[in-house]
C-alpha cells in the first residue's frame, strides 16, 4: 500500500509536468484547430537544450529559458511552413518532427545525455535550507496518517503546481486579449476574423511557436527531474498530451476558456495516474504503454458520445411515458 | 472616397472554362453614397466585392481609396476601413466565442490589436447599447455563445459587428438572402437606418430588384462583367421595376435572366 502511496506522488508529480505540454497542445489543437505533430520533436528539443547548457555549466534556470525559445522558433517554423509555404497542417508538422530529430541530435551530440550530478533546477530548490522545513511538515502529516514510506520531497510538486497554474493563468489571460481572442477565432472562423484586419498568418505562426515553446519548457524539466535527455523520448507526445485535453475534457468541461485549461491540467494528472495504475497491473509491462494510452484516448472520445445519447433517449422515454400518463388521466375522468 | 479603374479579371484564362469575370470596370463612388447592385447570376457582383475588399486581386486595374492606392494591401490590411457583411449568416461571426467576444473583435478591426483584455466593463456597456438597437434581446446574452443564435440573429449581430465601428466602406453582398421573408425585413431595415445614421459609404448587392429601387442613392445594373446601367439621384427616385426591366432588354436584347431575381 505504502509503495502504492508513492508511484501515486511521482504520478502527481509528473503529470503536473507534462500538464504544460498539454497546454501547448490545447493551443493548436483546440484554440487554433491545427493538428500539430511537431510536438514529438520540440519536447526533445526542449530536453536536448537544457540538457546541453547544463553540461556546459549554464545556470538551470537560464536553461530552461532557453528551451521554451527553442521550442517557440521551432514552432515558428512549423507555422511558416504551413501558412506561407501552403504546406498541409499536418504535413507541416510531420516535417518539422523530422527534422528536429535531426537537429536534436546535433545540438546533444550523443543519443542519450546524462545530467547526473550536474545541478538542476529541481536539485537546486531542494538545496535551499528553508524549504527543508517544508518536507517535514507534509511528511509529519503524512505519517501521522499512518503511511511508512515518504515521498522524497515535496518541494518539487509544490513548485511545479506554482509554475503550471502561473503558465494556466498567464494562457487564461492571453486569451481574452484583443490578440488572444483574434487568435481563437483563427480556429473558429478564419474568414471572419481576416474581414475584421486580423493577420491570421502571423498568428497561427505566432500560436504554433508559444504551443512549441510550452512543450519544449515540459521537455526540459522532464530531463531535468529524470536526469537525462534521450533523442527518443518525445515519441508518441503528442499522442499523450491529446490524451489529457481529451480526459480532461470529457470529466471537467470546457465551458469557459479558465475551465478548459484547468481541464487540461487535470487531464495530463489522471493520464498519469491511469497509466500508473496500468502499470501496477501483473501482465501488464511498459511496452504496452502506447497501446494503453491510444484506448484511453479512444475511451475518453467515444464515452461521452454514447452517454449522451443514451441520456436523450432516457429523455424521450421519460417524455412519451408522462404524455401517456397525461392521456390515460384524461381518459379515464 | 472609393475609385476604381479599367478593372479586369479573368479566371480559368486559356482553358475552356475561361471567364472574363470584370471587363474593364470604371466605377467612382462619392462620400456617403449607398449604391444598390443587381444583375443577372454570373455579372461578376461578387467578384467586384472580392476586389474591393482585397480577397482577389485584378488582374489589371487600380483600386484607389481616399485617395491611396491598395491593390497591393493584403485583404487584413485592407479591412481596417472596409466592413463586409456576407450572404452566409454563419460567416460574419464566431460560433464558440460568446457575444461580447465577437464583438470585441469587430471592435479592434480599426486599430492595432494588443495584448490588453478585449472585453473590459467599459466596453461591455457600449456594446449592450450598441445591442439594444438591434431590438432582439441580444443585450441581455452577452456571454451566451453565438453558435446558440439563429441565423436571422446572427446576421443581424453581424451587421452590428461591422457597422458600429463605421468603416469608410461597407460592402453587402445579398447578406439578406439567406434569411426568410420577416427576417430579411428586419436586416434591410436595420441595414437603412445604420448606413443612414452613420453616413456609410455604402455597395450594396441584392437580388430583390424592389428593394434596388426602394433602398439608396444610386443604383447600378451589372451584366457578363460590365457596369451597363448607372442612375443616381432624382432619376433613381423615378425609376419603376418595369423602366429596369425594359432598360436591361434594351441594352441586352435579352430578358434578364437570375434564379432568384425577386421582382415584388
Ligand atoms: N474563383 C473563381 N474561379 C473561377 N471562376 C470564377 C471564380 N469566381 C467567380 N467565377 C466566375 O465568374 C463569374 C462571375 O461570378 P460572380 O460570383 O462574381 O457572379 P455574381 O454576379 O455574384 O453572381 P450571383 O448573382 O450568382 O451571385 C461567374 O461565371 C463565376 O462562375
Ligand atoms: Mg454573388
Amino acid at each position: 500500500m505504502s509503495g502504492m502511496l508513492i508511484s501515486m506522488f511521482g504520478a502527481v508529480e509528473s503529470g503536473i509536468i507534462y500538464a504544460i505540454m498539454a497546454l501547448g497542445v490545447y493551443l493548436t489543437f483546440r484554440v487554433l484547430d491545427f493538428p500539430d505533430l511537431t510536438v514529438d520533436g520540440s519536447f526533445v528539443t526542449g530536453a536536448a537544450v537544457v540538457g546541453i547548457s547544463i553540461v556546459n555549466g549554464i545556470p538551470p534556470i537560464v536553461a530552461t529559458v532557453l528551451a521554451l525559445i527553442a521550442g517557440f522558433v521551432a514552432g515558428c517554423f512549423t507555422g511558416l511552413l504551413h501558412t506561407k509555404g501552403k504546406v498541409n497542417a499536418l504535413l507541416s508538422g510531420i516535417l518539422m518532427m523530422t527534422a528536429l530529430y535531426s537537429i536534436n541530435l546535433r545540438i546533444m551530440e550523443q543519443p542519450t545525455l546524462s545530467m547526473l550530478n550536474e545541478p538542476t533546477v529541481f536539485n537546486q530548490l531542494e538545496s535551499i535550507e528553508a524549504i527543508g522545513g517544508i518536507d517535514s511538515f507534509f511528511n509529519g502529516l503524512l505519517s501521522m496518517l499512518g503511511a511508512e514510506q515518504l515521498p522524497a520531497t515535496w518541494v518539487i510538486v509544490l513548485a511545479m503546481i506554482v509554475v503550471t497554474l502561473l503558465i494556466k493563468l498567464l494562457t487564461d489571460f492571453y486569451l481574452k486579449t484583443e490578440v488572444g481572442l483574434a487568435l481563437r477565432a483563427i480556429g473558429d472562423n478564419k474568414k471572419m476574423i481576416r474581414s475584421l484586419s486580423a493577420n491570421t498568418d502571423s498568428l497561427t505562426i505566432v500560436g504554433v511557436g508559444l504551443s512549441n515553446g510550452l512543450v519544449a519548457l515540459s521537455g526540459g524539466l522532464v530531463a531535468q527531474l529524470g536526469g537525462f535527455a534521450d533523442v527518443n523520448m518525445g515519441i508518441g507526445m503528442i499522442v499523450i498530451g491529446l490524451a489529457s485535453v481529451i480526459i480532461g475534457e470529457a470529466l471537467f468541461g470546457t465551458k469557459t476558456i479558465r475551465r478548459a485549461t484547468l481541464a487540461v491540467i487535470g487531464g495530463a494528472i489522471i493520464y498519469r495516474i491511469i497509466v500508473t495504475l496500468a502499470l501496477e497491473v501483473e501482465f501488464l509491462d511498459t511496452g504496452d504503454m502506447k497501446l494503453i494510452t491510444a484506448l484511453i484516448v479512444i475511451v475518453a472520445l467515444v464515452t461521452p458520445k454514447i452517454l449522451q445519447v443514451q441520456k436523450e433517449k432516457k429523455r424521450r422515454i421519460q417524455k412519451r411515458k408522462q404524455l401517456d400518463r397525461q392521456i390515460r388521466g384524461q381518459n379515464s375522468a | 472616397m472609393l475609385n476604381l479603374k479599367n478593372i479586369s479579371i479573368t479566371f480559368n484564362e486559356g482553358t475552356p472554362d475561361e471567364k472574363n469575370a470584370l471587363d474593364d470596370i470604371n466605377l467612382k463612388l462619392e462620400q456617403g453614397e449607398f449604391i444598390t447592385v443587381i444583375g443577372s447570376n454570373g455579372a461578376g457582383k461578387s467578384t467586384l466585392m472580392n476586389v474591393i475588399s482585397g480577397n482577389l486581386i485584378p488582374d489589371v486595374g487600380d483600386v484607389i481609396i481616399d485617395g491611396k492606392q491598395v491593390i497591393h494591401l493584403p485583404e487584413y490590411k485592407r479591412s481596417r476601413f472596409i466592413g463586409r457583411v456576407f450572404q452566409d449568416p454563419m460567416a460574419g461571426t464566431a460560433p464558440s466565442m460568446t457575444i461580447e467576444e465577437n464583438l470585441a473583435m469587430a471592435f479592434s478591426r480599426t486599430k492595432k490589436r494588443k495584448l490588453r483584455s478585449g472585453v473590459t466593463k467599459k466596453r461591455k456597456e457600449m456594446f449592450r447599447e450598441h445591442l439594444e438597437t438591434l431590438n432582439l434581446g441580444l443585450e441581455n446574452r452577452l456571454t451566451a455563445n453565438v453558435g446558440f443564435l439563429s441565423g436571422g440573429e446572427r446576421q443581424a449581430l453581424s451587421l452590428l459587428m461591422t457597422t458600429f465601428t463605421e468603416p469608410n466602406i461597407l460592402l453587402l453582398d445579398e447578406h439578406t438572402a439567406a434569411l426568410d421573408p420577416s427576417r430579411a425585413e428586419l436586416i434591410t431595415n436595420l441595414t437603412e437606418e445604420v448606413v443612414r445614421k452613420s453616413g456609410l459609404t455604402t455597395l450594396m448587392v441584392t437580388h430583390n430588384m424592389q428593394q434596388a429601387l426602394d433602398l439608396g442613392s444610386r443604383l447600378i445594373m451589372m451584366d457578363k462583367g460590365q457596369i451597363i446601367f448607372d442612375v443616381r439621384g432624382e432619376e433613381k427616385q423615378k425609376l419603376t421595376l418595369e423602366d429596369l426591366l425594359h432598360e436591361f432588354q434594351r441594352i441586352r436584347g435579352t430578358k434578364f435572366k437570375s434564379d432568384r431575381v425577386v421582382l415584388g
